[in-house]
């Protein structure tokens, strides 16, 4: 079986975001980039797949502009066999990457994909839901364990109410949670090996893309400040403090 | 358990800054077949480097000259040098030293610089490893250096092999460069075990502050240079102030006190802060916001206190030797051309064995030679400094004598015999509220479970003996508050390492008066993540 494990550049999840002067966007410029974490354990649930012997191949795919490949080169360190960079400079939104998924999808024929329940960068917990629906096939999201079972998954998902365990059948679009698994430290022979690695670049333009509306946003500005509290020394003195302000 | 791997390499260079980096790409330049790594334990390049930062071009545009046409994030002309001393209320303007005149330097990002190197090196087929700590250096039987061991990964707190552990790679190589900057710990073992500070003065260094600030439109004029002495500080300490106007309303601001100083009482973190309420800082930066900061030693005993720079199987570069001149207030330059200079002596004479004489006979120890004594002129003060540095600078640096450095680590008065200067400190009102507050902005990360990378020797000497005679002094001098004293439910007194917090500025290896903390590298990847420092 051929697993895909879908990759998002996104701002490292240590940074400090910053809205940049214009308030159209973010800062990006020299600001640090790393493989969206979920993503991360998408791969690895991959690679551990593929270390039982119930895959035979694990494809790391990208979509985004040529830096990407950065973290498809990680994907390769941690064990992929091989990656695809599917270049897009333009705005996506979820439903776009799924189009362009799903054009991956007809292509590789893969028995799992493998995403990320959310990217940390807009949180929008939407593509591998879209990618199940277009595809036409199961979905099991926010996945804290998984087995496979011949043509079918058993996936424990994490849901308001506690866990849930489903069965669905393969093919299938799986989304990890953080409780799934613990990814690998990066190994720096395999990092040489993966620089050896194929990653193939198609244009997103090439994929014969349905049109889709885009979603842009104009304007991010930051939570107001909180104004500065004062200390009180007594309980009496609160409740005096509540009373002239009217509080109560 | 996995086994160790080992990677063979023509050249392994310890640390990505402006030494090492330089290193790796001249070797590079010269030895297009030789296979040459680089390793850095920061989670990625720059991600560790912290420096004003004014360079002078000359050394870059002959390693790589293309970097004009590539300048780094932040790279702004410098155009005017103000020098002033300052009281607690008013500044005033001394004419500039010649040796701070930086007409034709550039303020630049030294982190994004060392970023953008990166990049030219891996064209060149440098293997470079971010996220890679070397941990220690590795000997034949011999007893010479044969490359380095990365530190583990995935070790938790009490030293167990966690669920990810990956044993560190050892990195064999002809050569080994360290070039990890100021008091690194691999440099720190080698100049020990091969006694490399014999016959030299002690070395002594200082504490650096940055912070990168976002003003309202408007207030900056870019290219400005402004270093200030006096206030915060008072007379018997060196130290002085940075403020760089930059592009798009943005300014660094930093501040750098001696580790030298003797108040056991004295927080380097605060005399940056009182500095930054000064009035002329205070209009300045009122309704800015902090991007970023951190704080890094920088090494400060100059040309009398540099060791040894060779020795068998390895070499220092840069900072870790300690190359920077101090005067000038710039070590990039210095750090570019020696590490050029290894490289070169490395291929030409394929050994390392005779490059302390090559860098002692080049220009670089020439200009080291000129300004030596200004900094330990300051040993008595800022203004039998003053005079010295006048009397050094007319004369060249020619007279016959050579003043010496003192060790840092004894430099403080005991408690009992000390009692707190009035340094007219004020109520500040500009953030960071504290240390903790400050941190944030280094966007620190440690796994926290894994071992605590300062290792303290004797932590009930801490209660027992540092707290009668200092008062526990790395609960002031360190910048991040790594170090706190905490009383436990029983009133027992112990030292907690908060070690989480480091941001890797070695200062506690440095000051600590019993010399018992030791620094070593965290996991790979672990400490700040400073932008556009």
């Amino acid at each position: 079986m051929k697993i895909i494990a879908c990759v998002k550049r996104v701002i490292d999840y240590n940074v400090r975001v910053q809205i940049n002067r214009d308030g159209d966007g973010v800062v990006t410029d020299g600001v640090k980039m790393s493989m969206n974490p979920f993503d991360e354990i998408a791969v690895e649930e991959g690679l551990r797949l593929k270390e039982k012997g119930v895959a035979t191949e694990l494809i790391a795919v990208s979509i985004g502009g040529s830096e990407s490949q950065q973290q498809l080169r990680t994907a390769l360190a941690m064990g992929a066999d091989r990656a695809i960079l599917v270049e897009n400079d333009a705005p996506l939104i979820p439903l776009g990457a799924a189009h362009i998924l799903l054009r991956i999808i007809e292509k590789e024929q893969p028995g799992l994909v493998i995403l990320g329940k959310q990217a940390i960068d807009d949180d929008r917990n939407q593509t591998g839901q879209m990618l199940a629906a277009l595809w036409g096939r199961p979905q099991a999201t926010f996945a804290s364990a998984l087995e496979i079972n011949g043509e079918k998954a058993s996936v424990t998902r994490e849901i308001d109410a506690g866990m849930e365990t489903i069965e669905v059948d393969l093919p299938a679009v799986v989304t990890t949670d953080l409780r799934l698994n613990e990814p690998r430290f990066v190994k720096m022979p395999d990092i040489m090996k993966a620089k050896r690695k194929t990653l193939d670049v198609i244009a997103a333009a090439s994929l014969d893309l349905p049109s889709i509306p885009n979603v842009v946003t104009s304007n991010f500005s930051p939570p107001p400040t909180r104004e500065a509290g004062i200390k009180v020394e007594s309980v009496e003195q609160l409740v005096d403090v509540m009373k002239t302000r009217g509080l109560i | 358990m996995s086994e160790r791997d080992v990677m063979e390499y023509d050249l392994v260079v310890v640390g990505a800054g402006p030494a090492g980096l330089s290193t790796a790409i001249r070797y590079k330049q010269l030895n297009p077949e030789a296979t040459v790594c680089v390793l850095e334990k920061a989670s990625e390049i720059g991600a560790h480097i912290l420096s004003g930062a004014v360079m002078e071009p000359g050394y870059l545009d002959t390693l790589l000259p293309e970097w004009r046409e590539h300048k780094p994030a932040i790279c702004v002309a410098a155009q005017k040098d103000r020098f002033a001393w300052l009281t607690q209320t008013r500044a005033y303007r001394l004419p500039t030293p010649p040796q701070q005149k930086n007409h034709g330097n550039y303020i630049i990002s030294l982190g994004s610089l060392c970023k953008w190197m990166a990049e030219k090196a891996e064209e060149l087929e440098i293997d470079v490893f971010p996220g890679f700590a070397g941990a220690t250096a590795l000997f034949n039987d011999a007893d010479e250096v044969i490359g380095v061991r990365c530190g583990d990964m995935g070790v938790n707190k009490a030293g167990e092999h966690g669920p990810a552990y990956a044993p560190g790679v050892d990195i064999h190589a002809k050569f080994t460069v360290l070039s990890e900057g100021c008091r690194g710990s691999i440099s720190k073992q080698l100049i020990r075990k091969y006694q490399l500070d014999t016959g030299k003065s002690p070395q002594t260094y200082g504490l650096g502050f940055k912070e990168l600030w976002q003003l309202p439109a408007g207030r900056t004029r870019p290219g400005t240079i402004q270093h200030t002495i006096g206030w915060p500080l008072d007379s018997k300490t060196y130290g002085g102030s940075f403020l760089y106007e930059l592009d798009d309303d943005r300014v660094y601001i930093g501040f750098v006190t001696g580790l030298d100083y003797a108040d056991p009482n004295f927080s380097p973190f605060e005399a940056f802060q009182q500095f930054k309420n000064h009035p002329i800082n205070k209009k300045l930066l009122d309704g800015g916001e902090i991007l970023s900061a951190g704080a890094r030693t920088i090494v400060e005993g100059g040309l009398q206190s540099l060791p040894t720079m060779d020795m068998p199987g390895a070499l220092l570069a840069g900072d870790s030797a300690g190359t920077i001149n101090v005067t000038k207030i710039k070590g990039i330059h210095m750090a570019i051309g020696t590490g050029m200079l290894a490289a070169e002596h490395l291929s030409e004479a394929a050994t390392t064995s005779g490059f302390d004489a090559r860098w002692r006979a080049s220009k670089l120890n020439a200009e080291l030679h000129k300004v030596r004594n200004i900094r330990p002129g300051f040993n008595k003060g800022l203004w039998r400094g003053l005079l010295t540095a006048v009397i050094e600078t007319v004369t060249l640096g020619k007279l016959p004598r050579t003043l010496q450095n003192h060790a840092d680590h004894n430099s403080l008065t005991k408690l009992a015999e000390h009692s707190d200067p009035d340094y007219q400190w004020v109520e500040r009102q500009l953030p960071p509220r504290d240390r903790l507050a400050s941190v944030y902005f280094a966007s620190n990360a440690h796994e926290e479970d894994q071992p605590v990378h300062l290792k303290v020797a004797d932590t009930d000497l801490c209660i027992s003996k540092c707290t009668v005679e200092y008062g526990n002094p790395c609960t002031r001098f360190c910048p991040a508050g790594v170090y706190e004293i905490v009383e436990d439910a029983d009133g027992a007194r112990r030292l907690q390492i908060n070690s989480s917090n480091c941001v890797h500025c070695k200062a506690c290896d440095i000051k600590d008066p019993y010399e018992q903390i030791n620094w070593v590298t965290p996991e790979g990847g672990s400490g700040p993540n400073y932008q556009n420092l």
